[in-house]
């Protein structure tokens, strides 16, 4: 048993990730630790979340199945796998481009009990009347059965409800500050609300990118944003600080 | 390079081309054409001199050689063994099998007639032996038939280039005198056998003279046929589902396939109906399998796309094509073989949504962002890396890029408060530009330039916004503005 909170919150040991033991906080709250979970962009044609969900697979060298409905290719636009080189140095996206909510729902479920897949990942547009509570249950028992961690992009999603095991809030912070030029954007940052979770209690984090760091594990750095308390920010910025 | 596909009519004179030495020559000619004299090994450029009107396709030898193969193949409905002659011709051997058909005369007529149900026109000739049989077909009278005894006599005035032999022989031979098959075979064989002693048998003159004429041996030797790997159910009473049926199908073909060391990579499901018709599809995998259960699973997704009529009462299954697969040994772990579980995956996945919806990425040389990724079919094709572009590019692209109203433009550099999608931004920290100039090999012409800015709005989206054109570059009015995509 470890103290991980300041309020005396008891975290089970297994709930810790591994490579998170003597660094801070900040890498045991990575997303990719459930087997279903759902990232629902904030704004419209947001890439966050499609950012931030190949970010946290980037250490996978086996295919990733990317599988999208018509709509969310229309609002958010295609996945563009030139622009993926910083995000997922490895492995290749099998693209299922289907028109119906439906078919992506179903090639899901056939992409989750497949071994050979590092992930699956599905978008909807929308809040279909097809993406119910039976049909997120019915992907995360098979997510769970084989193991292969399953996402689901739900853009323009008023958070209906859903049998996701964690459900994530994304969105796009104003960036690092360029290392040469002060009027450009620089390194991404986005931030992650953990709304709903059932194995770990939720949070908001910021989230930074850094493509530079060997390990994959290394490249997103999570600083807390929590509203509980300026300790963890403290301590926060202050592992930040002896990691740089 | 658009092709022009209309057929031209008859009375058109057509030459196929292929590269020569220097520059194209005539190939092959159409009746038309050799009847204005153009001639075979001619120079294109000479030809189009003399008839400016003359249609020059280019020529295609290996397509010409497959169809031929399946030509030769297709010609066992008269007798069991052909093979491809050469270039340009199909030898059968007919021994045993002309009485079927009403006697040689009558095999002939059916098989010009056949030929030219298909569009064809063929010479044909009968002949007891192979060589004379070739002769007489390229060089002799049309429907020659030549009875057994009479060979050297049929084949005595052909030229001697009908026994195929080479065109230095066939020159030397006629510097001697010797223009004719007939000539040639009057001169003693001690005399032919010691001035071409030291050629080989496929260019000796008196050797190929002795296989026309029956003297040496001459074996047809035909191509074994393909086996097909089919299996058929037949029903006493007419059935609509095919469902029940196909486990056991799908058992007997990947039994056979097993025993043959083979995996299925095209399935063909065929149901016969009781109205006469029969309706089939198609199901392809990734990689070859014999796995029934995998099989039958692809069938499966297939069966709504059958329409049974008034029900049917044969089903047959067949791979259309198949590879060798060796059996493969499990690990002692029982773990499961990862790449062997997507190339099933993409099997179902092909079979239900269809080939152009499971897709692998593909790349291309080129810098306009649009045309650099395209997809392909993932069945049949393998996975590659992306390229490492040299800047930045968004992680998604609208496709066709959208464009945004400017409410505030500034002089240089993007607009510092836009609408797109009837929202409005304010741009706060912009990176650019970066100039793609258009492909002229590729885009039409009048096709403007792009400067493409990375800005940063208000909430924090980051997005790949360029200016189509400049002002004044002759190529339309003002730029306008368009949005392509959003960055991580």
């Amino acid at each position: 048993m470890t103290r991980d909170s300041p309020y005396d919150r008891v975290i089970r040991l297994s709930d810790r990730r591994r490579g998170s033991a003597g660094r801070s906080g900040s890498s045991a709250c990575l997303p990719g630790g459930e087997v279903l979970q759902e990232a629902l962009p904030v704004h419209a044609a947001d890439a966050s979340a499609t950012a931030l969900i190949l970010a946290s697979l980037s250490g996978a060298r086996r295919p990733v199945l990317w599988v999208a409905d018509r709509m969310s290719r229309r609002e958010n636009g295609l996945l563009y796998t030139p622009g993926l080189r910083r995000l997922r140095p490895f492995g290749s996206i099998l693209h299922v481009e289907v028109n119906h909510p439906r078919d992506v729902l179903w090639a899901m479920e056939e992409g989750a009990a497949c071994g050979g897949l590092s992930a699956v990942v599905g978008e909807i547009h929308g809040a279909p009347s097809v993406l119910s509570f039976t049909a997120t249950k019915r992907l995360a028992l098979r997510a769970e059965a084989s193991g292969v961690p399953v996402w689901l992009i739900r853009s323009a999603d008023p958070a209906e409800l859903s049998a996701a095991r964690a459900r994530w809030r994304v969105s796009a912070r104003p960036s690092d500050a360029h290392p040469h030029d002060p009027g450009a954007p620089g390194g991404p940052v986005w931030e992650a609300d953990l709304f709903r979770a059932r194995a770990r209690p939720p949070g908001r984090w910021k989230v930074h990118h850094d493509p530079s760091a060997s390990e994959p594990a290394d490249r997103l750095r999570m600083v807390s944003r929590s509203a509980d308390g300026s300790l963890e920010g403290d301590r926060a910025e202050r592992s930040d600080g002896t990691r740089t | 390079m658009q092709k022009d596909r209309t057929v031209p009519g008859h009375d058109v004179p057509v030459v196929l081309a292929t590269d020569g030495t220097h520059g194209p020559v005539v190939h092959a000619a159409s009746a038309a054409a050799r009847a204005r004299d153009v001639h075979i090994g001619a120079r294109v450029a000479d030809a189009q001199a003399i008839h400016p009107d003359l249609h020059v396709e280019p020529a295609d030898p290996d397509g010409d050689a497959a169809m031929l193969d399946r030509l030769a193949l297709w010609a066992r409905r008269w007798c069991p063994w052909t093979a491809r002659d050469g270039a340009e011709g199909i030898v059968l051997d007919t021994t045993g099998a002309a009485h079927l058909f009403g006697g040689e005369a009558a095999l002939l007529r059916d098989m010009a007639d056949r030929f030219a149900m298909q569009g064809l026109t063929a010479r044909l000739a009968m002949a007891p032996t192979r060589g004379a049989a070739q002769a007489m077909a390229r060089h002799g009278a049309a429907f020659g038939i030549c009875a057994a005894g009479e060979v050297e006599k049929a084949i005595a005035p052909l030229p001697v280039g009908a026994l195929r032999l080479d065109a230095e022989t066939v020159r030397l031979l006629d510097r001697l005198g010797l223009r004719t098959v007939g000539a040639l075979g009057a001169v003693p064989r001690t005399a032919l056998m010691r001035r071409f002693a030291g050629l080989a048998a496929d260019r000796n003159p008196l050797v190929l003279l002795d296989r026309a004429t029956g003297r040496l041996p001459d074996p047809l030797n035909a191509p074994a046929d393909r086996a097909r790997r089919i299996v058929r159910t037949r029903l006493a009473e007419p059935v609509m589902d095919a469902a029940p049926h196909l486990a056991e199908l799908a058992a007997r073909l990947c039994t056979d396939l097993s025993e043959a060391g083979e995996g299925a990579r095209l399935l063909r499901l065929t149901v016969y109906r009781i109205d006469g018709d029969c309706r089939s599809s198609d199901v392809a995998t990734a990689c070859a399998s014999r796995d029934p259960d995998h099989l039958l699973r692809l069938l499966h997704g297939r069966l709504d796309r059958i329409d049974p009529g008034f029900g049917f009462d044969l089903l047959t299954l067949e791979a259309l094509r198949v590879e060798p697969l060796d059996a493969g040994q499990p690990g002692l772990d029982g773990a499961r073989d990862p790449d062997a579980d997507v190339s099933a995956l993409l099997d179902r996945l092909t079979a239900r949504l269809g080939p152009d919806r499971v897709r692998w990425s593909a790349w291309r040389q080129s810098h306009v962002p649009e045309r650099v990724e395209r997809r392909v079919p993932a069945l049949g094709a393998v996975p590659a890396d992306p390229p490492d572009p040299a800047r930045e590019r968004p992680v998604r692209l609208l496709d066709p890029a959208e464009e945004v109203r400017v409410i505030y433009a500034v002089p240089e550099g993007p607009p510092a408060r836009f609408v797109w999608r009837r929202v409005e931004f304010d741009v706060l920290r912009r990176e650019g530009p970066e100039r793609i100039a258009p492909e002229w090999w590729r885009d039409r012409p009048g096709t403007r330039l792009r400067d493409y800015y990375k800005v940063e709005v208000r909430d924090g989206r980051r997005f790949w916004i360029y200016r189509e054109g400049l002002a004044q570059d002759g190529r339309g009015g003002a730029p306008r503005w368009f949005l392509h995509g959003a960055f991580a």
